[in-house]
Protein backbone atom coordinates (compact mmCIF):
# COMPACT_ATOMS: atom_id res chain seq x y z
CA UNK A 1 0.00 0.00 0.00
CA UNK A 2 3.00 2.31 1.09
CA UNK A 3 6.22 3.14 -1.23
CA UNK A 4 9.37 2.24 0.05
CA UNK A 5 9.85 6.04 0.78
CA UNK A 6 7.04 5.92 2.94
CA UNK A 7 7.89 3.03 4.67
CA UNK A 8 11.41 4.84 5.43
CA UNK A 9 10.29 7.90 6.80
CA UNK A 10 7.65 6.08 8.60
CA UNK A 11 9.88 3.76 10.68
CA UNK A 12 12.84 5.99 10.53
CA UNK A 13 11.50 9.54 10.81
CA UNK A 14 13.75 12.42 10.18
CA UNK A 15 13.97 15.62 13.28
CA UNK A 16 10.77 14.22 15.69
CA UNK A 17 10.89 16.29 18.45
CA UNK A 18 10.32 19.59 19.47
CA UNK A 19 12.74 22.95 18.82
CA UNK A 20 13.83 24.17 22.00
CA UNK A 21 12.64 27.82 22.48
CA UNK A 22 10.56 27.82 18.79
CA UNK A 23 10.97 30.92 16.85
CA UNK A 24 7.40 29.54 15.32
CA UNK A 25 5.05 26.59 16.17
CA UNK A 26 2.32 25.52 13.72
CA UNK A 27 -0.49 23.00 14.99
CA UNK A 28 -3.17 21.37 12.66
CA UNK A 29 -5.28 18.28 12.56
CA UNK A 30 -7.31 17.00 15.51
CA UNK A 31 -7.08 13.58 17.48
CA UNK A 32 -10.74 13.27 16.47
CA UNK A 33 -9.70 12.93 13.01
CA UNK A 34 -6.73 11.01 13.78
CA UNK A 35 -4.25 13.12 12.63
CA UNK A 36 -2.48 15.81 14.63
CA UNK A 37 0.78 17.12 13.67
CA UNK A 38 2.72 19.98 15.44
CA UNK A 39 5.59 21.83 13.42
CA UNK A 40 8.39 23.96 15.39
CA UNK A 41 10.65 25.67 13.69
CA UNK A 42 13.89 28.08 14.24
CA UNK A 43 14.42 30.92 11.97
CA UNK A 44 18.27 32.07 11.09
CA UNK A 45 19.89 34.58 9.13
CA UNK A 46 17.87 35.93 6.20
CA UNK A 47 14.99 34.31 7.02
CA UNK A 48 16.27 30.80 7.01
CA UNK A 49 15.13 27.44 8.43
CA UNK A 50 18.23 26.83 10.52
CA UNK A 51 16.22 23.97 12.58
CA UNK A 52 12.27 22.19 12.31
CA UNK A 53 10.80 19.47 14.21
CA UNK A 54 7.99 17.60 14.21
CA UNK A 55 5.43 15.73 16.52
CA UNK A 56 2.91 13.45 14.87
CA UNK A 57 -0.01 11.83 15.58
CA UNK A 58 -1.11 9.84 13.07
CA UNK A 59 -1.02 7.04 10.25
CA UNK A 60 1.94 6.01 8.67
CA UNK A 61 1.24 8.88 5.73
CA UNK A 62 0.95 11.31 8.49
CA UNK A 63 4.28 10.58 9.82
CA UNK A 64 6.07 10.23 6.68
CA UNK A 65 4.72 13.11 5.39
CA UNK A 66 5.83 15.21 8.25
CA UNK A 67 9.21 13.58 8.43
CA UNK A 68 9.66 14.57 4.71
CA UNK A 69 8.67 18.66 5.12
CA UNK A 70 11.06 18.83 7.74
CA UNK A 71 13.65 17.73 5.19
CA UNK A 72 12.69 19.63 2.60
CA UNK A 73 11.79 22.63 4.43
CA UNK A 74 15.54 22.85 6.95
CA UNK A 75 17.80 25.69 5.28
CA UNK A 76 15.50 26.94 2.84
CA UNK A 77 13.83 30.67 3.42
CA UNK A 78 10.67 31.29 4.62
CA UNK A 79 9.71 31.96 1.29
CA UNK A 80 11.01 28.84 -0.23
CA UNK A 81 9.57 26.60 2.54
CA UNK A 82 6.12 28.51 2.30
CA UNK A 83 5.73 27.01 -1.00
CA UNK A 84 6.19 23.28 -0.67
CA UNK A 85 3.03 22.18 -1.75
CA UNK A 86 1.07 18.95 -0.38
CA UNK A 87 1.83 17.37 -4.09
CA UNK A 88 5.53 17.89 -3.44
CA UNK A 89 5.79 16.41 -0.06
CA UNK A 90 3.91 13.55 -1.62
CA UNK A 91 6.04 13.25 -4.59
CA UNK A 92 9.02 12.99 -2.75
CA UNK A 93 7.58 10.09 -0.85
CA UNK A 94 7.34 8.21 -4.41
CA UNK A 95 3.23 8.98 -4.02
CA UNK A 96 0.82 8.45 -1.33
CA UNK A 97 -2.67 6.07 -1.57
CA UNK A 98 -5.31 8.46 -3.02
CA UNK A 99 -7.58 8.54 0.08
CA UNK A 100 -4.53 9.49 2.71
CA UNK A 101 -3.52 12.65 -0.12
CA UNK A 102 -6.67 14.22 1.67
CA UNK A 103 -6.88 12.84 5.12
CA UNK A 104 -3.00 12.76 5.94
CA UNK A 105 -1.08 14.66 4.28
CA UNK A 106 -1.44 17.86 6.61
CA UNK A 107 2.25 18.40 7.28
CA UNK A 108 2.82 21.22 4.80
CA UNK A 109 0.16 22.95 6.06
CA UNK A 110 1.37 22.54 9.42
CA UNK A 111 4.87 24.26 8.24
CA UNK A 112 2.78 26.82 6.85
CA UNK A 113 0.97 27.18 9.73
CA UNK A 114 4.76 27.46 12.03
CA UNK A 115 6.10 30.29 9.15
CA UNK A 116 2.59 32.56 10.22
CA UNK A 117 2.90 31.91 14.04
CA UNK A 118 6.69 33.33 13.26
CA UNK A 119 5.99 36.65 11.40
CA UNK A 120 2.73 37.45 13.40
CA UNK A 121 5.38 37.43 16.67
CA UNK A 122 7.57 39.25 14.42
CA UNK A 123 5.12 41.92 13.64
CA UNK A 124 4.13 42.03 17.59
CA UNK A 125 8.01 42.87 18.22
CA UNK B 1 9.55 -22.10 8.66
CA UNK B 2 7.22 -18.45 8.86
CA UNK B 3 8.31 -17.01 11.85
CA UNK B 4 5.29 -14.87 11.77
CA UNK B 5 3.08 -14.11 14.21
CA UNK B 6 -0.78 -13.70 12.99
CA UNK B 7 -2.64 -12.12 15.24
CA UNK B 8 -6.07 -11.00 12.84
CA UNK B 9 -7.97 -14.76 13.64
CA UNK B 10 -11.36 -12.69 13.45
CA UNK B 11 -10.62 -11.83 9.78
CA UNK B 12 -9.27 -15.59 8.90
CA UNK B 13 -7.38 -18.27 9.97
CA UNK B 14 -5.39 -20.81 8.35
CA UNK B 15 -6.86 -24.06 6.82
CA UNK B 16 -6.37 -26.83 8.72
CA UNK B 17 -3.55 -29.02 7.06
CA UNK B 18 -6.55 -32.23 7.57
CA UNK B 19 -9.56 -30.13 6.01
CA UNK B 20 -6.79 -29.25 3.03
CA UNK B 21 -6.54 -33.11 2.58
CA UNK B 22 -9.69 -33.88 2.91
CA UNK B 23 -10.88 -31.20 -0.01
CA UNK B 24 -7.49 -32.41 -2.59
CA UNK B 25 -9.31 -34.73 -4.22
CA UNK B 26 -12.55 -32.95 -4.92
CA UNK B 27 -9.98 -29.80 -6.51
CA UNK B 28 -8.43 -33.09 -8.31
CA UNK B 29 -9.79 -36.36 -9.87
CA UNK B 30 -13.13 -36.22 -8.30
CA UNK B 31 -14.26 -33.58 -10.53
CA UNK B 32 -17.69 -34.76 -10.97
CA UNK B 33 -21.50 -32.15 -10.08
CA UNK B 34 -23.46 -33.46 -7.35
CA UNK B 35 -26.80 -32.03 -9.73
CA UNK B 36 -25.72 -34.88 -12.18
CA UNK B 37 -27.46 -38.15 -11.74
CA UNK B 38 -23.99 -40.42 -13.19
CA UNK B 39 -22.60 -42.39 -10.35
CA UNK B 40 -19.18 -39.99 -11.21
CA UNK B 41 -21.56 -37.21 -9.81
CA UNK B 42 -23.10 -39.37 -7.29
CA UNK B 43 -19.58 -39.12 -5.17
CA UNK B 44 -19.66 -35.55 -5.00
CA UNK B 45 -23.20 -35.70 -4.13
CA UNK B 46 -22.33 -37.90 -1.34
CA UNK B 47 -19.53 -36.38 -0.02
CA UNK B 48 -21.72 -32.49 0.44
CA UNK B 49 -24.12 -34.16 2.13
CA UNK B 50 -21.28 -35.54 4.65
CA UNK B 51 -20.09 -32.30 4.69
CA UNK B 52 -24.06 -31.63 5.78
CA UNK B 53 -24.66 -33.89 8.55
CA UNK B 54 -21.18 -32.35 9.99
CA UNK B 55 -22.06 -29.34 10.02
CA UNK B 56 -25.20 -30.25 11.38
CA UNK B 57 -23.79 -31.98 14.37
CA UNK B 58 -21.82 -28.70 15.05
CA UNK B 59 -24.79 -26.96 15.65
CA UNK B 60 -27.43 -29.05 16.39
CA UNK B 61 -29.39 -28.85 13.47
CA UNK B 62 -31.19 -30.65 11.05
CA UNK B 63 -28.75 -31.67 8.28
CA UNK B 64 -31.58 -30.67 5.31
CA UNK B 65 -32.29 -26.96 7.31
CA UNK B 66 -28.61 -25.78 6.22
CA UNK B 67 -27.51 -24.54 2.75
CA UNK B 68 -24.21 -24.02 1.27
CA UNK B 69 -23.42 -20.36 0.39
CA UNK B 70 -20.30 -18.34 -0.43
CA UNK B 71 -19.63 -17.36 3.22
CA UNK B 72 -21.14 -15.07 5.66
CA UNK B 73 -21.33 -12.43 3.74
CA UNK B 74 -23.79 -14.13 1.28
CA UNK B 75 -25.95 -15.99 3.96
CA UNK B 76 -26.49 -12.32 6.21
CA UNK B 77 -27.66 -10.87 2.28
CA UNK B 78 -29.88 -14.17 2.02
CA UNK B 79 -31.45 -14.18 5.74
CA UNK B 80 -32.16 -10.48 5.27
CA UNK B 81 -33.38 -9.88 1.50
CA UNK B 82 -34.78 -13.58 1.40
CA UNK B 83 -36.82 -13.20 4.57
CA UNK B 84 -37.70 -9.98 3.59
CA UNK B 85 -39.12 -10.62 0.15
CA UNK B 86 -40.98 -13.85 1.24
CA UNK B 87 -42.73 -11.79 3.98
CA UNK B 88 -43.39 -8.45 2.42
CA UNK B 89 -47.20 -8.99 2.38
CA UNK B 90 -46.83 -9.55 6.13
CA UNK B 91 -44.84 -6.24 6.92
CA UNK B 92 -41.99 -4.19 5.90
CA UNK B 93 -40.11 -3.94 9.75
CA UNK B 94 -36.62 -4.93 10.24
CA UNK B 95 -34.93 -4.96 13.90
CA UNK B 96 -31.17 -4.68 14.56
CA UNK B 97 -28.46 -3.45 16.25
CA UNK B 98 -25.80 -0.43 15.66
CA UNK B 99 -22.71 -2.37 16.37
CA UNK B 100 -23.46 -5.44 13.26
CA UNK B 101 -20.80 -6.36 10.65
CA UNK B 102 -21.34 -4.28 7.42
CA UNK B 103 -23.04 -7.30 5.79
CA UNK B 104 -25.98 -7.02 7.92
CA UNK B 105 -25.76 -3.00 8.28
CA UNK B 106 -25.88 -2.15 4.77
CA UNK B 107 -28.43 -4.83 3.56
CA UNK B 108 -30.67 -3.71 6.16
CA UNK B 109 -30.01 0.27 4.43
CA UNK B 110 -30.98 -1.46 0.98
CA UNK B 111 -34.02 -2.73 2.29
CA UNK B 112 -34.66 0.78 3.71
CA UNK B 113 -34.07 1.94 0.63
CA UNK B 114 -36.42 0.12 -0.97
CA UNK B 115 -39.29 1.40 1.86
CA UNK B 116 -38.39 -0.69 4.76
CA UNK B 117 -38.11 0.29 8.00
CA UNK B 118 -35.63 -0.65 10.52
CA UNK B 119 -35.08 -0.32 13.96
CA UNK B 120 -31.09 -0.31 14.81
CA UNK B 121 -31.00 -0.84 18.66
CA UNK B 122 -28.47 0.71 20.58
CA UNK B 123 -25.68 -1.33 22.66
CA UNK B 124 -24.31 -0.60 25.95
CA UNK B 125 -21.17 1.00 26.24
CA UNK B 126 -19.72 -3.11 26.82
CA UNK B 127 -21.70 -3.49 23.07
CA UNK B 128 -24.21 -5.59 24.64
CA UNK B 129 -27.72 -5.31 23.55
CA UNK B 130 -30.74 -5.47 25.77
CA UNK B 131 -33.26 -7.81 25.12
CA UNK B 132 -36.23 -5.70 26.53
CA UNK B 133 -35.08 -3.42 24.01
CA UNK B 134 -35.63 -5.76 21.22
CA UNK B 135 -38.90 -6.58 22.79
CA UNK B 136 -40.02 -3.23 23.06
CA UNK B 137 -39.03 -2.96 19.37
CA UNK B 138 -41.00 -5.22 18.22
CA UNK B 139 -44.37 -3.83 16.01
CA UNK B 140 -47.00 -5.28 14.50
CA UNK B 141 -45.79 -5.17 10.79
CA UNK B 142 -41.88 -6.51 12.49
CA UNK B 143 -41.14 -9.60 10.16
CA UNK B 144 -37.29 -10.20 11.05
CA UNK B 145 -34.66 -9.90 14.00
CA UNK B 146 -31.29 -10.02 13.37
CA UNK B 147 -28.50 -10.10 16.01
CA UNK B 148 -24.90 -11.09 16.00
CA UNK B 149 -23.87 -13.71 17.74
CA UNK B 150 -20.20 -12.62 18.98
CA UNK B 151 -18.84 -9.62 17.74
CA UNK B 152 -15.87 -9.49 15.44
CA UNK B 153 -14.09 -6.34 16.45
CA UNK B 154 -14.85 -6.08 20.07
CA UNK B 155 -15.67 -9.84 20.77
CA UNK B 156 -18.91 -9.30 22.66
CA UNK B 157 -21.65 -11.73 23.01
CA UNK B 158 -25.35 -10.69 22.69
CA UNK B 159 -27.97 -12.67 24.77
CA UNK B 160 -28.76 -14.69 21.67
CA UNK B 161 -31.16 -17.40 24.14
CA UNK B 162 -32.91 -14.68 25.50
CA UNK B 163 -33.58 -12.57 22.05
CA UNK B 164 -34.33 -15.41 20.76
CA UNK B 165 -37.22 -16.20 23.57
CA UNK B 166 -38.68 -12.99 22.85
CA UNK B 167 -38.88 -13.10 18.94
CA UNK B 168 -40.38 -17.01 19.33
CA UNK B 169 -42.92 -15.49 21.67
CA UNK B 170 -43.58 -12.52 19.06
CA UNK B 171 -43.52 -15.00 16.15
CA UNK B 172 -41.19 -12.96 14.04
CA UNK B 173 -38.32 -15.04 12.50
CA UNK B 174 -34.84 -14.61 14.06
CA UNK B 175 -31.39 -14.10 12.29
CA UNK B 176 -28.38 -14.98 14.29
CA UNK B 177 -25.22 -14.21 12.22
CA UNK B 178 -22.58 -16.32 14.31
CA UNK B 179 -19.69 -16.28 11.80
CA UNK B 180 -17.14 -15.50 14.98
CA UNK B 181 -18.58 -17.90 17.39
CA UNK B 182 -19.12 -21.36 14.95
CA UNK B 183 -16.43 -23.10 15.70
CA UNK B 184 -15.05 -21.14 19.00
CA UNK B 185 -17.57 -21.32 21.55
CA UNK B 186 -20.80 -24.11 21.77
CA UNK B 187 -23.20 -23.65 19.75
CA UNK B 188 -27.00 -24.70 19.32
CA UNK B 189 -29.52 -23.35 17.48
CA UNK B 190 -32.27 -25.22 19.55
CA UNK B 191 -30.84 -23.75 23.00
CA UNK B 192 -30.35 -20.21 21.10
CA UNK B 193 -34.04 -20.28 19.60
CA UNK B 194 -32.96 -19.09 15.76
CA UNK B 195 -34.54 -19.80 12.75
CA UNK B 196 -31.44 -18.37 10.54
CA UNK B 197 -27.82 -18.75 11.55
CA UNK B 198 -24.84 -17.37 8.83
CA UNK B 199 -22.21 -19.71 9.10
CA UNK B 200 -18.25 -19.07 7.36
CA UNK B 201 -15.88 -21.54 6.86
CA UNK B 202 -12.91 -19.62 7.07
CA UNK B 203 -13.45 -18.37 10.49
CA UNK B 204 -12.88 -21.74 12.12
CA UNK B 205 -10.07 -23.51 10.52
CA UNK B 206 -11.59 -24.17 7.23
CA UNK B 207 -11.60 -22.43 3.27
CA UNK B 208 -12.47 -19.37 2.37
CA UNK B 209 -15.19 -18.66 -0.06
CA UNK B 210 -17.52 -21.18 1.53
CA UNK B 211 -20.52 -21.11 4.64
CA UNK B 212 -23.67 -21.95 5.15
CA UNK B 213 -27.30 -20.43 6.23
CA UNK B 214 -29.18 -22.62 8.67
CA UNK B 215 -33.08 -22.06 7.87
CA UNK B 216 -35.40 -24.03 10.22
CA UNK B 217 -37.75 -25.43 8.25
CA UNK B 218 -41.12 -24.07 7.55
CA UNK B 219 -39.26 -20.34 7.84
CA UNK B 220 -40.18 -18.46 4.63
CA UNK B 221 -37.12 -17.18 2.87
CA UNK B 222 -37.17 -16.51 -0.83
CA UNK B 223 -33.99 -17.47 -2.60
CA UNK B 224 -31.17 -14.75 -3.58
CA UNK B 225 -29.66 -16.36 -6.32
CA UNK B 226 -31.64 -17.67 -8.47
CA UNK B 227 -30.66 -20.56 -11.81
CA UNK B 228 -30.07 -24.64 -11.22
CA UNK B 229 -32.26 -26.16 -8.78
CA UNK B 230 -29.45 -26.74 -6.68
CA UNK B 231 -29.92 -26.94 -2.55
CA UNK B 232 -34.14 -27.56 -3.17
CA UNK B 233 -33.96 -24.83 -5.82
CA UNK B 234 -33.08 -22.10 -2.70
CA UNK B 235 -29.58 -21.55 -3.72
CA UNK B 236 -28.50 -22.13 -7.43
CA UNK B 237 -25.32 -22.69 -8.97
CA UNK B 238 -22.99 -25.69 -8.82
CA UNK B 239 -21.67 -26.75 -5.60
CA UNK B 240 -17.90 -25.70 -4.39
CA UNK B 241 -17.34 -29.34 -3.41
CA UNK B 242 -13.92 -28.83 -2.21
CA UNK B 243 -15.33 -25.96 -0.03
CA UNK B 244 -18.21 -27.81 0.92
CA UNK B 245 -16.16 -31.16 2.09
CA UNK B 246 -13.38 -28.63 3.74
CA UNK B 247 -16.37 -26.87 5.50
CA UNK B 248 -17.75 -30.28 6.88
CA UNK B 249 -14.68 -31.33 7.60
CA UNK B 250 -13.67 -28.08 9.87
CA UNK B 251 -17.31 -28.39 11.27
CA UNK B 252 -15.98 -32.38 12.23
CA UNK B 253 -12.75 -30.83 13.77
CA UNK B 254 -14.49 -28.11 15.34
CA UNK B 255 -16.50 -30.37 17.34
CA UNK B 256 -13.95 -33.02 18.27
CA UNK B 257 -11.54 -30.27 20.07
CA UNK B 258 -14.21 -27.24 21.05
CA UNK B 259 -14.46 -27.05 24.71
CA UNK B 260 -11.00 -27.91 25.09
CA UNK B 261 -10.14 -25.48 22.71
CA UNK B 262 -12.23 -22.59 23.90
CA UNK B 263 -10.98 -22.77 27.22
CA UNK B 264 -7.19 -22.64 26.29
CA UNK B 265 -7.93 -19.91 24.13
CA UNK B 266 -9.94 -17.86 26.62
CA UNK B 267 -7.02 -18.47 29.32
CA UNK B 268 -4.36 -17.00 26.83
CA UNK B 269 -7.12 -14.05 26.08
CA UNK B 270 -7.17 -13.03 29.71
CA UNK B 271 -3.48 -13.74 30.06
CA UNK B 272 -3.16 -10.84 27.16
CA UNK B 273 -5.56 -8.81 28.65
CA UNK B 274 -3.98 -8.91 32.15
CA UNK B 275 -0.30 -8.09 30.91
CA UNK B 276 -1.76 -5.30 28.44
CA UNK B 277 -3.19 -3.45 31.31
CA UNK B 278 -0.30 -4.56 34.04
CA UNK B 279 2.08 -2.93 31.35
CA UNK B 280 0.07 0.20 29.32
CA UNK B 281 -1.42 3.21 30.88
CA UNK B 282 -4.66 5.02 29.83
CA UNK B 283 -6.08 2.20 27.77
CA UNK B 284 -9.64 1.00 27.12
CA UNK B 285 -11.14 -1.90 27.00
CA UNK B 286 -13.46 -2.07 24.01
CA UNK B 287 -15.92 -4.99 24.74
CA UNK B 288 -17.38 -6.61 27.61
CA UNK B 289 -15.03 -7.99 29.55
CA UNK B 290 -16.90 -11.54 30.27
CA UNK B 291 -18.91 -11.81 28.09
CA UNK B 292 -16.27 -12.16 25.26
CA UNK B 293 -15.25 -14.38 22.42
CA UNK B 294 -12.27 -16.53 23.87
CA UNK B 295 -9.82 -15.29 20.88
CA UNK B 296 -11.06 -11.46 21.39
CA UNK B 297 -8.64 -8.68 23.24
CA UNK B 298 -9.46 -5.42 21.71
CA UNK B 299 -8.16 -1.93 23.34
CA UNK B 300 -7.86 1.68 22.58
CA UNK B 301 -4.43 3.08 23.55
CA UNK B 302 -4.89 6.61 24.12
CA UNK B 303 -2.49 9.18 22.20
CA UNK B 304 -1.81 7.25 19.21
CA UNK B 305 -3.36 5.85 16.38
CA UNK B 306 -4.14 2.46 14.78
CA UNK B 307 -2.60 2.00 11.33
CA UNK B 308 0.70 3.18 12.75
CA UNK B 309 0.61 0.61 15.22
CA UNK B 310 -0.74 -2.13 12.99
CA UNK B 311 1.94 -0.78 10.36
CA UNK B 312 4.84 -0.92 12.91
CA UNK B 313 4.29 -4.63 14.01
CA UNK B 314 3.87 -5.96 10.64
CA UNK B 315 7.29 -3.84 9.76
CA UNK B 316 9.64 -4.55 12.28
CA UNK B 317 12.82 -2.37 11.83
CA UNK B 318 15.29 -4.74 13.67
CA UNK B 319 16.54 -7.38 11.03
CA UNK B 320 15.69 -11.09 13.16
CA UNK B 321 12.45 -9.11 14.45
CA UNK B 322 9.08 -11.07 13.96
CA UNK B 323 6.21 -9.40 12.23
CA UNK B 324 3.08 -9.34 14.09
CA UNK B 325 -0.21 -8.78 12.25
CA UNK B 326 -2.99 -7.26 14.38
CA UNK B 327 -6.10 -5.30 12.93
CA UNK B 328 -7.47 -1.79 14.01
CA UNK B 329 -10.68 0.19 14.39
CA UNK B 330 -8.78 3.51 12.92
CA UNK B 331 -10.42 5.29 9.71
CA UNK B 332 -7.39 4.82 7.99
CA UNK B 333 -7.99 1.37 7.52
CA UNK B 334 -11.66 1.61 6.85
CA UNK B 335 -11.37 3.76 3.68
CA UNK B 336 -13.64 6.34 4.93
CA UNK B 337 -12.72 9.44 7.43
CA UNK B 338 -14.81 7.83 10.40
CA UNK B 339 -13.32 5.12 12.44
CA UNK B 340 -15.17 1.98 13.31
CA UNK B 341 -18.90 2.82 13.65
CA UNK B 342 -18.69 -0.38 16.49
CA UNK B 343 -16.77 1.69 18.34
CA UNK B 344 -18.55 4.78 18.13
CA UNK B 345 -21.53 2.98 18.48
CA UNK B 346 -20.06 1.72 22.82
CA UNK B 347 -19.92 5.32 23.06
CA UNK B 348 -16.18 5.77 22.44
CA UNK B 349 -14.54 8.89 21.39
CA UNK B 350 -13.09 9.11 17.88
CA UNK B 351 -9.86 9.68 18.60
CA UNK B 352 -10.05 6.65 20.93
CA UNK B 353 -11.61 4.80 18.21
CA UNK B 354 -8.92 5.66 15.91
CA UNK B 355 -6.03 4.16 18.49
CA UNK B 356 -7.90 0.99 18.64
CA UNK B 357 -5.63 -2.38 18.44
CA UNK B 358 -7.48 -5.92 18.00
CA UNK B 359 -6.00 -9.16 18.72
CA UNK B 360 -7.70 -12.02 17.58
CA UNK B 361 -6.09 -15.93 18.69
CA UNK B 362 -5.86 -18.91 16.88
CA UNK B 363 -5.18 -22.47 18.00
CA UNK B 364 -1.74 -22.01 16.53
CA UNK B 365 -1.05 -19.28 18.71
CA UNK B 366 0.90 -19.70 21.89
CA UNK B 367 2.12 -18.10 25.19
CA UNK B 368 5.04 -17.25 23.82
CA UNK B 369 4.05 -15.36 20.97
CA UNK B 370 1.90 -13.81 23.17
CA UNK B 371 4.42 -12.21 25.19
CA UNK B 372 6.89 -11.89 22.20
CA UNK B 373 3.96 -9.71 20.39
CA UNK B 374 3.07 -7.42 23.72
CA UNK B 375 6.47 -6.71 24.21
CA UNK B 376 6.84 -5.18 20.64
CA UNK B 377 3.27 -3.05 21.37
CA UNK B 378 4.38 -1.50 24.35
CA UNK B 379 7.86 -0.89 22.55
CA UNK B 380 5.89 0.50 19.64
CA UNK B 381 3.26 2.06 22.13
CA UNK B 382 6.12 3.71 23.80
CA UNK B 383 7.50 5.07 20.45
CA UNK B 384 4.51 6.11 18.92
CA UNK B 385 3.81 8.05 22.13
CA UNK B 386 6.46 9.62 22.22
CA UNK B 387 6.02 11.46 18.83
CA UNK B 388 2.70 12.53 19.85
CA UNK B 389 2.02 16.29 19.99
CA UNK B 390 -0.99 15.52 22.37
CA UNK B 391 -0.24 12.64 24.36
CA UNK B 392 0.50 13.00 28.18
CA UNK B 393 0.78 10.28 30.62
CA UNK B 394 -2.41 9.95 32.90
CA UNK B 395 -4.31 12.81 31.07
CA UNK B 396 -7.40 12.93 29.63
CA UNK B 397 -6.21 14.97 26.20
CA UNK B 398 -9.25 13.33 24.10
CA UNK B 399 -11.06 15.34 25.96
CA UNK B 400 -9.69 18.49 25.78
CA UNK B 401 -11.93 21.72 25.54
CA UNK B 402 -11.16 21.97 22.15
CA UNK B 403 -11.97 18.25 20.86
CA UNK B 404 -15.46 19.62 21.20
CA UNK B 405 -16.27 22.52 18.43
CA UNK B 406 -14.06 19.61 16.11
CA UNK B 407 -15.11 19.90 12.38
CA UNK B 408 -13.87 16.34 11.20
CA UNK B 409 -15.35 16.88 7.53
CA UNK B 410 -13.18 20.16 6.99
CA UNK B 411 -9.88 19.30 9.33
CA UNK B 412 -9.46 15.61 7.91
Amino acid sequence: MYTEQVMDHFQNPRNMGEVENPDGVGEVGNPQCGDVMRITIKVGDNETIEDVKFKTLGCGAAIATSSMVTEMAKGKTLVEAQEISKKAVADALGGLPPQKMHCSNLASDGLKKAIEDYRAKQADK
Amino acid sequence: MNQDIFLDNAATTRTDPEVLEAMMPWLGDNYGSPATLYAFGAQAKQAIEQARQQLADLIGSEAKDLYFTSGATESNNWAIKGVCDALESKGRHIITEQAEHHSILLPCRYMEKKGWEVTYLPVDSDGLVDPADVKAAIREDTVLISIVHGNHEIGTIQPIAEIGAIAREAGVAFHVNAAQTVGHIPVDVEELSCDLMSISGHKFYGPKGVGALFARRGVRISPLIHGGGQEKKRRAGTHNVPGIVGLGKAAELARKNLKAESQRMAGLRDYIMEKIEANLEDIRLNGHRTKRLPNNVNYSIEGIEGESIMLSLSYPTAEDARAIFVSTGSACVSGTLEPSHILLSLGVPAELAHGSVRISLSRENTREDADYALNALFEVAERLRSMSPVYKRGAKQCASADSEDCDCESSC
